[in-house]
């Protein structure tokens, strides 16, 4: 089975990267491959200049993974945990010592560093292995499906570490399939699917590409299919998308068309409208589709 | 404060190896009381039944396995077999048990294989380690062989490089067996392992008989040339015990070298399919 077929993505130095995609699109393998993971039957991927494929042990001092699962060392503590990690590549002990205090304080762990992996609650055992990830200072680091599992409140404060790792200059490359998510923190990102690249941009230009600024959503009690030419034709209807009952009609901002396409849909029996702004899932699910993977 | 992060690849190589000789160093020493009770446990109590109560017992010499070797000759035998059991032991026990616990649910390995290191590296670093828990574990056995039987074991080293060189390919050799079985076994079927594994290759290892004692089942003699358990058990009995039959020494070596050999390719293959996709 090919898990991910051409694809062909350039990160600039310093930028968040998203990949979105449903379950089974390819997000992973692509990661694995750049983070030396799996190798690839065939093409290249270079961090830093240096190919991961040919001589991944020289690529890794550039790499920073937070895989999906905790893969934190159980048998040592949070503080052990960095500071191990920090001698793996190459710092003396009291240079570990203060690079791993330095981590403690920036993601507020102090209070824990001598806790076992087991006591850590998601959210926090995610931070510690951010900390982890960054700790031999990579220039890019790979978050895989980042707040898969956190709550409300430790997905924003995860949101917020990877804002101030990107101020300090450090690559994000992050998988997600958080429209949300994937629209608060990157710059650009690539919706991928059966491991091809469907489309890349910056997150406003590709809710541009709807090319619509409104979306009306009517849910009709009779076939609405008599409706779509009618509303199609209506001054200012950019498209107009049926899925079972359910009627979309992207449209530019218009006056009077509201009230248009409400006395339109009357006769067939409308039940409810929501009106609302093109999202990234607007994008997500008309490139995507609707069927339900995995 | 900065840190240069070492460019040249030997250097790098050096210190990613060393960072995890140290973190393994820190959570043995973390874990001493458990490790020396999983050394000691087996060969206590081997001793003791067998040196030590049987002797004892009236009309025990008919029981006792024991009753073909008159005075310190079961002991004698047993030094050297006990010592390459719990280096044997160790080896599964340090590399095979932990490998199927960080390959199954918790995936913590996978902060070491992103070591700036060759993958390669990361499995002979564990192979290293257990090695060195091995000669540990034979250096405790042997006082415990020496003090509990009643007749204490007739032992003479007549060569210490000879000694020391059986003592580390041995090692090395059961770090590479555990690397081997904990890499080839589904996590789930690690307990598996002693019933299938460690048990037969333990008996039929000349652990309890020298090798030479097998000549009238000539079947078995030769069906257990397979087990480099054999060569371990052999091995420090020609270099501890030469007065009791042995196998030729420098067929021992070889035949160590060559499982080193073969199960260092075997568990560093196994390891890298695992880690890699």
């Amino acid at each position: 089975m090919t898990a991910v077929d051409s694809i062909d993505l350039d990160v600039e130095a310093g930028e968040i990267y998203g990949l979105l995609g449903p379950n089974g699109a390819g997000k992973t393998t692509t990661i694995s491959i750049c983070t030396t993971r799996a190798l690839p039957t065939a093409g290249t991927a270079t961090i830093a200049g240096i190919d991961v494929v040919r001589n991944p042990s020289m690529a890794r001092k550039h790499i920073g993974v937070v895989p999906q699962y905790n893969t934190l060392d159980r048998a040592c503590t949070i503080f052990e945990n960095i500071h191990f990690h920090c001698q793996y590549f190459g710092f003396s002990s009291t240079e570990a010592t203060a690079r791993t205090r330095q981590l403690l304080e920036q993601f507020h762990l102090t209070e824990r560093s001598s806790a076992y992996p087991s006591e850590l609650s998601g959210g926090l055992a995610q931070r510690v292995q951010i900390a982890r990830a960054i700790a031999h200072r990579p220039s890019v680091l790979f978050l895989d499906e980042p707040s898969a599992g956190l709550d409300p409140q430790s997905r924003i404060a995860m949101w917020d570490a990877v804002k101030r790792l990107h101020e300090e200059g450090i690559t994000v490359v992050l998988t997600t399939h958080y429209m949300e998510e994937a629209d608060e923190l990157c710059d650009r990102l690539a919706i991928i699917d059966h491991g091809r690249i469907l489309v890349a941009d910056t997150p406003t230009a590709l809710k541009n590409s709807v090319g619509a600024e409104t979306i009306y959503e009517l849910d009709l009690r009779d076939d609405p299919k008599p409706l779509i030419n009618r509303l199609a034709q209506m001054n200012g209807v950019a498209n107009v998308e049926c899925t079972g009952k359910l009627l979309r009609v992207l449209a530019h901002s218009s006056d009077g068309l509201l009230s248009e396409i409400v006395s339109s849909a009357q006769p067939f029996g409308l039940r409810d409208m929501r009106i609302t702004q093109p999202t990234l899932e607007t994008v997500f699910i008309r490139l995507t589709g609707r069927d339900l993977r995995e | 404060m900065t840190t240069e992060i070492a460019t040249r690849p030997f250097t790098q190589y050096a210190r990613a190896f060393r960072g995890l000789f140290l973190r393994d160093l820190h959570v043995l020493r973390r874990e001493m009381f458990p490790f020396v009770i999983r050394i000691c446990m087996n060969p206590l109590l081997f001793l003791f039944v067998f040196t030590y109560i049987m002797p004892h017992m009236s009309g025990g010499a008919n029981l006792s396995p024991t009753a073909g070797m008159a005075g310190p000759g079961f002991s004698t035998v047993l030094l050297p077999g006990l010592m390459a059991v719990a280096i044997m032991f160790s080896g599964i026990a340090a590399v095979a048990l932990p490998l199927a616990q960080e390959f199954g649910i918790t995936r913590e390995i996978d902060d070491r294989v992103m070591c700036p290191l060759p993958t390669g590296a990361v499995a002979i670093e564990k192979i290293c380690f257990s090695a060195m828990q091995s000669m540990i574990a034979a250096i405790v056995v042997f006082p415990l062989a020496y003090y509990v039987p009643t007749q204490h074991p007739l032992f003479h080293v007549t060569s210490w490089p000879f000694l020391i060189t059986v003592l580390v390919l041995a090692s090395l050799t059961a770090g590479a067996l555990g690397m081997t079985i904990g890499t080839s076994v589904k996590p789930q079927q690690i307990g598996l392992i002693f019933g299938v594994v460690v048990m037969p290759i333990t008996f039929l290892g000349c652990v309890y008989y020298p090798w030479a004692a097998l000549i009238h089942i000539r079947w078995l003699q030769i069906g257990v040339l397979v087990n480099p358990i054999v060569y371990m058990s052999e091995g420090l009995r020609a270099a501890l015990t030469p007065a009791l039959p042995h196998m030729n020494e420098a067929g021992i070596l070889l035949m160590l070298i060559g499982f080193l050999a073969l199960l260092t390719w075997l568990g560093v293959r196994g390891f890298l399919r695992r880690v890699i996709g």
